[in-house]
């Protein structure tokens, strides 16, 4: 097998076979599942079976055995389980310890990760104390003929999609965007093996505090999340005015999605949110994305591009936005989309 | 006290081109320019600058040519710049990467107590945002990333409290000092450099610290030091996009046309 003919002389030698299975991180805040954790568990099982190697979870935190159970029922044959109160909020450094040392333990050769907040924070640690090359962001996963774990991801702000590979340290590691995978379907007759484990490490170790969490789910003033939302309603800057913000939330409501807003809008003070989608805001992979008055700049698109529908509502029929749409309307936005919202209701009312 | 910055040059993403024939980026005639992110990074180290009183260091790895980044870096007001630039450093993944930011930190630090590290929140080429919790994992400093707000630093007491921007929630944290922050752009509007400034900047010193000087083992850094590769690249195809109805003279048709498409296509369930 090619991997172990690229070491070179003085380079620490892993042996591959040492390294077995696929691995999903089980990411949770105060014991809520991240979605991203089950859509790993897809593309894991894909994994796995092609390796012929079990797929397992890593579920660590705080009162949280019930996510056992939920990893068996979307795929999972075995979980490795931290349960500690220090593991209560996410801090970085007992989070990586704790990674570290079941890998070290149990060496997996692929482990998978959510491309959040919280994933991106810990998959860097992890990789530089475990010395090994880690792929962040993909949107697609296969394994090669000799065992290697192909990692697609986009670059350069979407415009060209680059393969990875990490052929000579193990574990292989990568993140995965949100939504670039579909949630298994559950089978909640699935059980499999908990194998518990505890780690030395108190709270006086760690020099990290969470004194307040401002949460905008809970009503509290705060950015909203747009990564989940299944379909999301963009203002840009051809919304003109903060009052006409007020059409893009009702139709938003009306389809029960989430607003976003490109950077523009945000700067020029159209909205009330703080957050815009693209390069420099969040990447988001809604089912439907509906780009009502967005030019359609490469910063803006870096962060919408994979959505599985775009539409692009615009006045402008050279708008680089047409480009990345699957659906577009050339109109102007203050007629077409409370037209949109109109014909919704009307529907809705004849049912 | 110092606090370093983490600033890389990078090809501006609103020049870049697909080669359509071999699917490869087009690098010629793509002007560089300074990280995006790294430039609020920068701005948020002179804040702390003109607050406290500490001394900033801005350093970059690349190739020589991101000397001007970091001389721009100087005519906005931070104190020392060093470029990290040799050939053995080329093709450096992010665990290679860090290896080098990591000690050319280090020995910035032996002159003077680092009390803050401050990173971009992620590159727009590489956009890993991996390159900074490696630096603090390497340095064993406190990580704190997608800073929006540095609420308060206190040297005496080593703590430094900061706000995150994470997904439909911000964290008010506190930790030791050294830390390493990597920042998200709402944290502040980066100040445009003053002509004088400019000038003063322009027969400015660059610092090279080349491997000579840094004496890192070859096996660890560039190519060598660096599990992945890139095997294949190639451009997304995106599909033709298909225009409905007359949206200038016939708003509501359209907006018709757009819904039972997609009722049709059961891309849309109402
Ligand atoms: C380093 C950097 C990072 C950036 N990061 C991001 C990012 O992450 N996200 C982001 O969004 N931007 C980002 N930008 C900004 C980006 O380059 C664009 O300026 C921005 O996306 C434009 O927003 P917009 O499309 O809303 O506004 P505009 O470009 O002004 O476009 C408005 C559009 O609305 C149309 N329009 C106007 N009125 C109407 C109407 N009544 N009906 C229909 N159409 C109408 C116009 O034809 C036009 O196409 C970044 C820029 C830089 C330099
Ligand atoms: N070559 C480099 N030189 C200096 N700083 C860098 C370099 N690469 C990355 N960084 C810093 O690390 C951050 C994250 O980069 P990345 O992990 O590549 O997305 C950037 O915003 C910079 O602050």
């Amino acid at each position: 097998m090619g991997v172990r003919q690229s070491w070179k002389k003085g380079e620490p030698i892993m042996a591959e076979e040492d390294y077995k299975g696929v691995w999903v991180f089980v990411e949770q805040t105060d014991g809520e599942p991240a979605t991203v954790s089950w859509e790993l568990l897809s593309v894991g099982a894909d994994l796995a079976r092609k390796l012929d190697v079990e797929l397992c979870t890593m579920v660590i935190g705080d009162n949280v055995e019930h996510l056992c159970q939920e990893s068996f029922v979307y795929g999972a044959s075995k979980v490795y389980l931290i349960d500690a109160p220090v593991f209560h909020d996410y801090r970085t450094e007992p989070y990586y310890r704790a990674v570290r040392y079941l890998i070290d333990k149990y060496k997996p050769e692929v482990v998978l990760l959510g491309s959040t907040s919280l994933g991106r924070d810990l998959t860097g640690p992890v990789a530089t104390e475990l010395n090994t090359g880690l792929t962040e962001g993909c949107t697609e996963l296969d394994i090669d003929e000799n065992r290697l774990l192909l990692q697609t991801r986009p670059a350069y702000s979407g415009n060209i999609m680059a393969t990875i590979v990490n052929e000579r340290a193990r574990p292989q590691i990568s993140t995965v965007r949100p939504r670039a995978m579909e949630v298994p379907e559950k089978d909640t007759s699935r059980t499999g093996e908990i194998v518990r484990e505890s780690m030395d490490i108190s709270e006086e170790d760690i020099g990290v505090k969470v004194l307040e969490v401002i949460d905008s789910s809970k009503g509290e003033a705060g950015a909203i999340d747009i990564t989940a939302a299944d379909i999301i309603v963009c203002a840009g800057r051809g919304i003109q005015s903060s009052e006409n913000f007020q059409m893009i939330q009702e139709l938003a409501d009306e389809l029960g999605g989430a607003v976003a807003c490109s950077r523009a809008a945000v700067e020029d003070g159209l909205t009330p949110v703080e957050s815009w989608v693209g390069q420099s805001g969040t990447t988001v992979r809604p089912r439907i994305y509906i780009a009502c008055g967005v030019s359609g700049a490469i910063q803006h698109t870096a962060g919408m591009r994979d959505s599985d529908v775009i539409i692009a509502i615009n006045y402008d029929k050279q708008a680089p936005i047409f480009e990345v749409a699957t659906f577009g309307i050339e109109g102007d936005v203050l007629q077409v989309v409370p037209a949109i919202t109109r014909y919704v209701r009307e529907l809705r009312a004849r049912k | 006290m110092l606090i370093v910055v983490c600033i890389k040059e990078v090809p501006d993403a609103a020049y870049i081109n697909i080669d359509p024939a071999t699917g490869t980026l087009i690098r010629e005639g793509v002007p560089s320019i300074i990280n995006p992110f790294d430039n609020h990074a920068l701005e948020e180290s002179l804040r702390l600058k003109e607050k406290h009183g500490f001394r900033v260091a801005a350093i970059s790895m690349g190739p020589t040519s991101a000397g001007e980044t970091l001389r721009n870096a100087l005519a906005m007001g931070v104190d020392e710049v060093v470029l990290l630039s040799d050939p053995v450093f080329s093709g450096s993944d992010t665990l290679a990467t860090t290896k080098v930011l990591a000690e050319a930190i280090k020995r910035l630090a032996e002159k003077e107590e680092v009390a803050i590290v401050i990173c971009g929140k992620q590159t727009i080429d590489g956009a890993t945002a991996q390159v900074g919790p490696g630096i603090a994992t390497r340095l064993k400093y406190s990580q704190l990333t997608l800073v929006d707000q540095i609420q308060n630093v206190d040297d005496q007491a080593g703590k430094v409290r900061v706000r995150r921007m994470l997904e439909g929630r911000y964290e008010i944290v506190e930790a030791t000092l050294p830390a390493l922050i990597t920042v998200v752009p709402q944290i502040n509007t980066p100040r445009e450099p003053t002509v004088r400034m400019q000038m003063m900047a322009e027969d400015a010193e660059v610092t090279l610290w080349d491997n000579e000087v840094m004496k890192l083992p070859k096996e660890s850094i560039g190519v060598k030091g660096s599990p992945t590769r890139v095997r294949k690249i190639f451009s997304q195809i995106m599909p033709e996009s298909e225009i409905l109805g007359d949206g200038i003279y016939d708003p509501e048709g359209a907006a018709h046309l757009l819904i039972d498409t997609l009722t049709e296509e059961d891309i849309l369930s109402l």
